[in-house]
């Protein structure tokens, strides 16, 4: 039985009907083609799927995309400017290395954006605490740490 | 995923008719009931999304009373001026749930109502000696959690708010378990206008009150008093994370640490 | 910009890469989408060991959308699965290699063993169907421990391996170690286990397989680490296809750390059932599948043994080790407990004798294979808890042991087959302890007293054989192929170059480092470098990225076809300059004729070749584009020392890793930053090891109990401390390039050091001996049974 969605995605509208089992996650990558939204697990434990949810990280494999009907979801292809300039976020991923393989980025990234608005001024143990719920297994996590420490500061500015 | 109807209920009322109706399953926050859905663990048929009934939101204190919504995310309460200020251990006990993704979805209702022998929100409520209001009736926490997965709710029993006492003192220490970060034990202690109450989560099939600890505490609200109260592993869990010697040895050390702890 | 700024070699040059990573532009293999593509789901096995009586898949094929089932009986004509390297045993013997099929045959032998694959319009449909397949399983008993496969009564497994034996292998000389023991001052003796681990690189295995009916041609796209390897092996061994059908393409990766090196069964059956269904079929694993189903790492179980004389100076090392197989042999399984483990158990020791025996079982278990370090961690484990062992024994400091056994002398032969080129031990060892701060330790330990905690430091001074692998020393131990890799540079007419390598990137940043080399080489911006890998179609050949090889091997490749196009750029510039190539030198950028201000910009003999109006065409072939296979002479071996500190809460028995320290030779280094990163993440999945990861199938069932991220325990950022890490530089001396590679040595040398620190820690409480990994329960079991 299918279920009437709109919704806003990384600004723009979007409306269609889909199958009540879609999880959002699959809404995102299948139907409006947003791949970088990963899927790393299925028991809602890796964070790869993270996106913002009116502004609150949530793992967009644990929610039907019907649970999100109404909402203002932001995924990774929606934090750059238009013209392709990297959010501060994103910018100090790149500037601490703190991403490998690129899997696990997105999530992690909407993460330190979600923990930045609640701890602008996070030390290493709050966001060593606050991304437990995004894995990472290329980096050891450090660089990281570092790079959500520059995109904090630098979202101040 | 199994096909599934799914309807969004406007009202407790719209709700309950649908639950009754369909034999459905409340969808809350669906931090469980989607895991288990997609896992095909679970296969309600229907789902009634609750999320867009205002009467479950909220979070206010009356009198010597806190009241939580049915619906209030973890991440609410965590950072709710209102439940800091009443039960700190309350607010500290949501921040610790999960995660932070988790936490802005998962609600104290759909926490207590799935009743997981692991979770922390039980031995809250069940310490505090909270009263489960529902569309139907009022329930005191020593009747509501029945056993694993078990609660008092009829199959078109709502959960609308959790009303809690204000205590004295109160804490809750978990230790995690290390790969779900599930509660292998968590203790929640408190000092209630009742006496000490003593809740126990993780260790066994369902959360439960330590009553030796509970006998201990009333003596001498101390971490020592606690501490040297030895829990028998029967009944406990016993699994590759922790043996029930293990659990029963964590409940008085986590105890100790709770009454340590207790603000 | 002056041409010394081109040369961004040892500068930490931000990645190229990360552009498209950052913002979800990457291509993952889930994100590729073929018009009309399908979906498969494989049907697996619910049963460690199980006879198949009977399989229906009547109902599964009327099921709404579904468009084909095929079964073990279905794959005519298809071949199993391959092992890429012969193990001789003892006996003069092959291994024993029972039958790889990729759907099962007659009998599953692990839970997650493929029965059957179903393809539909839909994942949901497709798992539809699988439900009502009708499997008449007879259960057998199973066995999942190698020591309990070995026993007298054990289920037998393959009936071409009796008693579950795939070899018995030896490395060393026995009779010289015997007589080193009998001559003994004393004698350390130690049981190990090596944990079996999951190697969980966040992007699940994945495949999507097209056939093209217009040329009978197939493309796969897979998550591969060496996508070359892979189709030789299923075109050449499985599926009897010519290569030239048969395209593959990994794209971006997401974390491999072993797992990806592999054949896999369900890859190969995606490209055998493209054809029969005529449509692009993709099939992505559940997290829980790639539990099951992807190649699992470690699981030894050792006896090892040290003679010393009285002054702590080690004689000789006697080492018996079981390693499990899993049910089936894995592409390079058999190499990892042999090849990549006895060949380290000299360690950076001049140990003298030394002898090694493994045999190797077959078990009801996910396939064992390289998993980050493979054999290497097991061989440091081995050298670094014993050497702690025995230092405790006789009351050597940590250090001081080391040193008195310390290689000094290069090159160096060990009495394990492998010549060290070079290294300087007591330097990484020294830098370890300044930034470990070993001498603040004890008051450290005090302090930890007072508030009730047990402090512990652990020492690990591990040795890795990298840049695998010269092809005459690994053919003559067993390979079945070479381990060249292959680089080829092709210069732009404009000038622009784009190098296709066959080593592939999977978080490494082979697009950044290699086009640092480049740049630097060429004298020529960073951005003008475009780094191609990962493509049959578009590279020439490879041998793809395991074993730290990329920068040695791979990137040693480039520089030998960089070296072609320097040769052939001075001809032209020869040519244009009217002068002879003898005199043509190049630097900056430039083709110079010695001893004039005459010269020709690299860009200027690029866009000529192109342009080759009036080359004398005998002489000179247009065109700039040149191939180089490189095969190393040597392993390369890096080496440093790791230092952890850890407090133990007696309470509860929580290890927390208070400070790791890290100082590694990787020779030289092209990328700092890049290259710390990589230590970041080793000593990462090291300390996973040692502290939380543990594979665990039930011993009788066969059930995996370890089956999702709620019981396998990851590390998470939480887990995790800040690293103290340094390098120092020998460099590599049978490489231009002087590198050694640093990909695993943080996933080696982290294990041994944190468990010697646990060890460290618990002594005070007469705690003896503990296995990985030492998760709070274990620590507080052994904590009681020393009370």
């Amino acid at each position: 039985m299918p279920v009437s969605l709109s919704l806003t995605v990384n600004g723009k509208a979007a409306a269609e009907d889909v199958d009540a089992r879609t999880l959002l996650v699959d809404f995102i990558r299948n139907d409006l083609g947003l791949t970088g939204t990963h899927v790393g697990c299925d028991t809602g434990q890796c964070g790869a799927c993270t996106v913002l949810i009116d502004g609150n990280a949530v793992k967009a494999c644990t929610i039907l995309a019907a649970q999100a009907n109404g909402s203002k979801i932001t995924t990774i292809e929606g934090l750059a400017a238009s013209d392709g300039e990297l959010h501060p976020m994103q910018a100090a991923f790149k500037d601490c290395h703190g991403l490998q393989c690129g899997f696990c980025t997105p999530g992690m990234v909407l993460s330190a954006i979600d923990l930045v608005q609640r701890h602008p001024d996070a030390d290493e143990k709050t966001i060593r605490a606050e991304l437990e719920g995004n894995l990472c297994r290329c980096t050891g996590y450090q660089n990281i740490v570092k790079a959500v420490k520059q995109g904090a500061q630098a979202m101040r500015r | 995923m199994y096909a599934i109807e799914y309807q969004r209920a406007k009202s407790v009322a719209d709700a309950a008719a649908a639950l009754a109706r369909t034999g459905g399953k409340a969808l809350a926050g669906g931090q469980s009931l989607v895991g288990a859905m997609k896992l095909r663990l679970a296969n309600p048929g229907t789902v009634v999304d609750l999320s867009g009934i205002t009467e479950l939101k909220g979070i206010k204190k009356d009198g010597d009373a806190l009241t939580i919504g049915a619906l209030a995310t973890h991440a609410e309460v965590a950072a709710s001026s209102v439940v800091r200020q009443a039960i700190p251990a309350l607010a500290a006990l949501a921040e610790g749930i999960g995660d932070r993704q988790v936490r802005n979805r998962g609600t104290i209702g759909g926490s207590i109502a799935n009743n997981d022998p692991a979770a922390d929100y039980p031995a809250a409520v069940l310490a505090l000696n909270a009263t489960v209001q529902t569309n139907k009736r009022k329930i005191a926490a020593d009747d509501f959690f029945k056993g694993m997965y078990e609660t008092a709710l009829a199959a078109d029993e709502i959960i609308v708010a959790v009303s809690f006492p204000v205590p004295k003192k109160a804490a809750y220490v978990k230790f995690p378990n290390p790969a779900s970060r599930f509660a292998l034990v968590g203790v929640f202690v408190a000092q209630t206008a009742a006496g000490v109450r003593v809740a126990v989560t993780g260790a066994a099939p369902h959360v439960h009150r330590a009553g030796a600890i509970e006998a201990a505490l009333a003596k001498a609200f101390t971490a020592d008093a606690a501490k040297v109260v030895k829990i028998s592993p029967d009944q406990l869990n016993s699994d590759m994370h922790g043996s029930a010697e293990y659990r029963a040895h964590l409940v008085s050390v986590l105890a100790a640490r709770a009454v340590a702890a207790a603000a | 910009m002056g041409a010394s700024d081109l040369n961004s070699v040892g500068q930490s040059v931000r990645r190229k890469e990360d552009y498209r990573f950052l913002t979800g532009t990457g291509q993952f293999t889930d994100d590729i989408n073929p018009q009309h593509h399908t979906h498969a789901y494989f049907l697996r096995s619910p049963h460690a060991h199980a006879r198949i009586r009977s399989i229906d898949t009547a109902k599964a094929k009327a099921a709404p959308g579904v468009i084909a089932v095929c079964t073990g009986d279905d794959l005519t004509g298809v071949n199993g699965l391959p092992c890429g390297w012969l193990i001789t045993g003892t006996d003069g013997q092959p291994m024993k290699e029972p039958p790889h099929p990729i759907l099962a045959q007659g009998k599953v032998r692990y839970v997650g063993d493929g029965v059957a694959l179903v393809v539909a319009e839909t994942p949901d449909q497709a798992k539809d169907a699988a439900e009502m397949i009708a499997v008449d399983y007879e259960v057998l008993p199973a066995v999942v421990n190698p020591v309990d496969a070995l026993k007298k009564n054990a289920p037998a497994i393959h009936e071409g391996a009796p008693g579950n034996k795939c070899y018995t292998w030896a490395l060393g000389d026995k009779t010289a170690t015997d007589a080193a023991f009998a001559s003994a001052a004393h004698v350390t003796k130690l049981d190990l286990v090596n944990n079996r681990l999951i190697p969980n690189a966040i992007e699940p295995r994945a495949a999507v397989a097209s056939y093209s009916r217009a040329d009978d041609s197939y493309t796969l796209y897979v998550t591969s680490q060496n996508p070359h390897v892979e189709r030789l092996l299923m075109t050449a061994f499985v599926l009897g296809l010519p290569e030239t059908k048969v395209r593959v393409i990994a794209p971006d990766v997401g974390g491999g750390f072993g797992s990806k090196i592999y054949l896999y069964p369900e890859e190969t059956a995606l490209v055998w059932v493209s054809k029969r269904v005529n449509r692009p079929i993709k099939w992505t694993a559940e997290r829980s599948e790639s539990f099951l189903s992807d190649a699992h790492g470690r699981d030894h179980v050792t006896h090892a043994e040290l003679a010393l004389d009285k002054d702590g100076k080690f004689l000789g090392m006697r080492v018996q080790t079981t390693a499990a197989m899993g049910a089936y042999l894995s592409t390079f399984a058999s190499c990892i407990p042999t090849i990549l483990y006895a060949t380290l158990l000299a360690g950076q020791y001049t140990t003298p004798a030394i002898w090694c025996e493994v045999t190797a079982v077959f078990t009801n278990t996910a396939p064992v294979d390289a998993y980050r370090g493979a054999g290497r961690p097991e061989a440091t484990y081995v050298v670094e808890r014993i050497v702690h062992a025995a230092a405790v024994e006789m009351g050597v400091a940590q250090d001081e042991i080391r040193r008195r056994n310390f290689i000094r002398k290069f090159p160096y032969q060990t009495p394990v087959a492998l010549l060290y080129d070079i290294g300087d031990y007591d330097a990484c060892l020294d830098e370890a302890m300044k930034i470990a701060d070993t001498k603040g330790f004890a008051a450290r330990k005090a302090e930890a007293a007072g508030r009730g905690k047990l402090r512990g430091l652990g020492y690990a001074s591990y040795i890795e054989a990298c840049g695998i692998a010269p092809s005459n020393i690994a053919g003559a131990l067993g390979a079945r192929a070479g381990l060249f890799e292959v680089g080829q540079v092709r210069v732009n007419p404009t000038g622009g170059v784009t190098v296709f390598t066959g080593s592939h990137s999977h978080g490494q940043g082979h697009e950044t480092t290699f086009s640092q080399i480049v740049a630097s080489r060429l004298g020529i911006p960073i951005e003008n470098v475009e780094i191609v890998h990962g493509d049959t179609g578009r590279v020439p050949f490879g041998m793809g990225t395991y074993g730290s090889r990329s920068l040695a091997v791979g990137g040693t490749a480039i520089v030998k076809a960089l070296d072609k196009v320097i040769a052939k750029g001075r001809k032209i510039a020869a040519h244009l300059l009217e002068a002879a190539e003898a005199d043509i030198e190049f630097g900056d950028g430039k083709f110079s004729v010695a001893g004039t201000d005459r010269s020709k910009t690299f860009g200027e003999v690029a866009l000529s070749a192109y342009v080759p109006h009036n080359y004398p065409l005998d002489k000179l072939e247009p065109g700039l584009d040149e191939t180089a296979f490189y095969d190393p002479t040597n392993f390369t071996f890096p080496a440093g020392t790791h230092i952890c500190e850890v407090e133990v809460d007696p309470d509860t028995g929580v290890v927390e890793v208070v400070n790791f320290s890290a100082c590694d030779d990787f020779g030289n280094i092209i990328n700092p930053m890049i290259v710390e990163g990589q230590v970041h993440g080793g000593l990462a999945q090291g300390i996973g090891q040692a502290l939380l990861e543990q594979c665990v199938y039930d011993r009788e069932s066969g059930q995996l109990l370890t089956g999702s991220y709620m019981d396998y325990a990851m590390p998470r950022s939480d887990d995790l401390p800040s690293f103290n890490v340094a390098t120092k530089v020998t460099p590599c001396t049978h490489n231009p390039l002087g590198a050694k590679g640093c990909g695993e040595a943080g996933a080696i040398g982290a294990p041994a050091a944190l468990m010697n620190a646990v060890h460290d820690a618990l002594s005070a409480a007469g705690v003896k001996y503990i296995d990985m990994p030492a998760t709070p329960h274990r620590v507080w079991n052994a904590l009681q049974s020393a009370q």
